[in-house]
């Protein structure tokens, strides 16, 4: 179902956290909430639960008007970030707990948490209580409750937060294999653009209560529209630069680039270039000295200071001995350099 | 070995402490059924003759024990009950409710909690010889049970203040009612909190000898401590040995209490203070 905000405001007592947000979240499909923490958006996510009242504004699901719907009549699942079991109940209560609410059938309410059981990988779990169970087990409970009673939207509190690294790579692949499975319209607030990104059809990124762009995960990563968006996606993060713009880009120390193709701006700018677009592999240019090296497996994490004192960051698959204090020339893919204002625009 | 060594001195030292209040309780015991002679220690030739308040009457116009027991029986349980209903409710309340005024709630109940209460007995005798409620075992218990309840809410709030918040929004979430998520939900969270206070109230009713002294100084409605208190009046004979099994015979359910429901109690002494 179709999920509209529009205009929506939050405030705490005199501090707007929000201010007019407009965001549409098309049916079936999922959206990421990503930002740092205190921009808003677990703000967002509880006016969108109801459990927070909004100040101004209006919430539609599918068209219909529900702003002022209390919580327990809206229909939406909610998984929080510490799951929120009900640690005095079985997994079968827990999940049946929604539908009891309802007043259904004892029979229905069995055959029912039953699917769901199944849906999430628990059928052999549902008479042990949460604390028998580990992190993706409850998180699987948690989920299963959310969902049981067939809301039209799910809601995601930083679900992969409490989870080890190893789990939270299975969970996500789960999560998405669920929500894709029902189809249900979800959205997923995180601070991971890991998680935002390999999990979402969309991602609205937010900051200090406003959304700084909305757009798929590559066309957020590829065309970011302000440096801050350019350095919160990406692992390992991007590298920024200032650069004088003139026939070519002028680092200083004697080092420069060649001008991207379409760059307008001339004058101070700042330009990011994302680790696997330096290397020797893109022949050379940018001389410096490496001054860190960290080993990944696959690949290995490359930091070269430069002449003049600014450092880059490549990526790069392990082969030929790298060592700090290594001198180095290598060159970049100037045409996917992202150029920057200095107040942060792209340019 | 060495942990045992070093654990010694320390049981010495608590022993030769409590070595007084052991041996008090000893000669409680012993002298309830063997009478020493007097000027001496040693216990005598072992009879019930200062049992037989429980069989016969020890002298007119004095009820008999079973009526004592029941009626402190009455007074505990109802005190336990009222201080259990009103605490769950308030402290949830002053835990979790977005009430008007709900910092004076909170001062207010520490201030009770601290106040002289025995200051205010003639106030509570004038009120209740108002209402009709002196000399009646309600009245007691309704002053007893409003004297308990600054604790017991004030425990309450601390154990609620422990339960996540997300178990309550969770379970909005699933469509109950604020009231079920509190009965449901939220108060199983808190039972080890609700039955330490339950069993804290039933013994401190059980204990409570000034306000029926005072509010309720008839026959009918004396409770096993103002019973003791007319036992020992009794000026024309003074018999101890009498006096100590009553003390006995009063004592026991205090300990049976002590011993059955040990853990259950150091949920409260333990950590769950944390208001």
């Amino acid at each position: 179902m179709e999920l509209k905000l529009e205009k929506f405001t939050k405030r705490f007592g005199t501090t707007t956290v929000i201010d007019s947000m407009d965001l549409t979240v098309n049916s079936g499909e999922m959206m990421a909430l990503l930002g740092p923490s205190g921009c808003g958006k677990s703000t967002t996510l509880f006016a969108i639960c109801g459990i927070h009242r909004m100040n101004g504004g209006r919430l539609l699901f599918g068209g219909q008007d529900v702003t002022t719907v209390p919580a327990q009549r809206r229909s939406v699942g909610v998984v929080f970030q510490n799951y929120a079991l009900y640690p005095h109940m079985t997994v079968r209560e827990n999940i049946g707990f929604p539908l009891k609410v309802q007043r259904k059938a004892k029979a229905e309410i069995a055959s029912e948490v039953g699917q769901m059981a199944e849906l999430v990988q628990i059928s052999n779990l549902l008479d042990r209580r949460p604390a028998q169970l580990s992190g993706g087990q409850q998180q699987r409970v948690a989920l299963a409750r959310a969902m049981v009673r067939k809301p039209d939207v799910l809601l995601l509190d930083e679900p992969l937060a409490n989870l080890d690294a190893k789990l939270r790579l299975e969970m996500r692949s789960e999560i998405r294999r669920i929500q894709k499975e029902t189809g249900i319209t979800a959205i997923l607030v995180t601070h991971d653009q890991v998680e935002a990104m390999s999990m979402c059809d969309r991602i609205a990124l937010m900051r200090d209560g406003k959304i700084v762009q909305l757009d798929t995960p590559e066309g957020m990563y590829r065309n970011p529209k302000t440096q801050f968006v350019a350095g919160f996606l990406g692992n390992p993060p991007i590298s920024f630069l200032s650069v004088t713009a003139g026939d070519t880009l002028s680092l200083g120390e004697g080092l420069t680039l060649a001008r991207p193709q379409g760059l307008e701006a001339s004058g101070d700018i700042v330009i990011g270039i994302r680790p696997e677009h330096f290397g020797p592999q893109y022949g050379t240019g940018l001389e410096g000295v490496i001054s860190f090296v960290e080993p990944q497996g696959r690949e290995e994490l490359v930091d070269v200071r430069l002449a003049n004192g600014q450092e880059v960051r490549a990526i790069l698959p392990v082969g030929d001995p790298l060592k700090t204090g290594q001198h180095v020339n290598w060159g970049v893919a100037t045409d996917r350099i992202l150029a920057f204002s200095q107040d942060g625009a792209r340019l | 070995m060495t942990g045992n060594l070093r654990i010694w001195p320390i049981v010495l030292l608590l022993g030769i402490v409590s070595a007084p209040l052991i041996i008090m309780y000893v000669f409680q015991v012993i002298e309830s059924v063997a009478q020493p002679q007097p000027g001496t220690l040693m216990p005598g030739e072992i009879n019930l003759h200062n049992w037989r308040f429980l069989w016969q009457e020890l002298d007119r116009g004095r009820p008999s024990i079973w009526t004592a027991t029941f009626n402190t029986f009455i007074f505990a349980t109802t005190i336990a009950l009222a201080v259990c209903a009103l605490s769950s409710t308030a402290g949830y309340a002053l835990s979790r409710l977005n009430l008007p005024g709900r910092p004076y709630f909170l001062g207010g109940l520490i201030i009770l909690h601290a106040f002289p209460t025995i200051t205010l007995i003639i106030a509570i005798f004038i009120v209740l010889q108002y209402l009709g409620l002196f000399d009646t075992l309600l009245g007691v218990i309704l002053v007893k049970a409003a004297l308990e309840l600054p604790f017991g809410i004030w425990i309450m709030k601390g154990f609620y203040d422990t339960v996540p918040w997300e178990i309550e929004m969770a379970g909005v979430q699933d469509g109950a009612s604020r009231f079920r998520v509190w009965w449901e939900l939220v108060l199983p969270q808190v039972k080890p909190g609700l039955a330490a206070l339950g069993i804290i109230s039933f013994l401190q009713g059980w204990s409570e000898f000034v306000l029926p002294l005072v509010l309720a100084p008839g026959s009918e409605t004396q409770v096993l401590a103002t019973y003791m208190y007319s036992v020992i009046q009794d000026d024309a004979k003074l018999d101890f040995g009498l006096f100590k099994a009553i003390g006995m015979f009063y004592s026991l359910p205090v300990i049976l209490v002590y011993l059955i429901f040990q853990k259950q109690l150091m949920n409260i002494y333990g950590g769950g203070t944390k208001g």
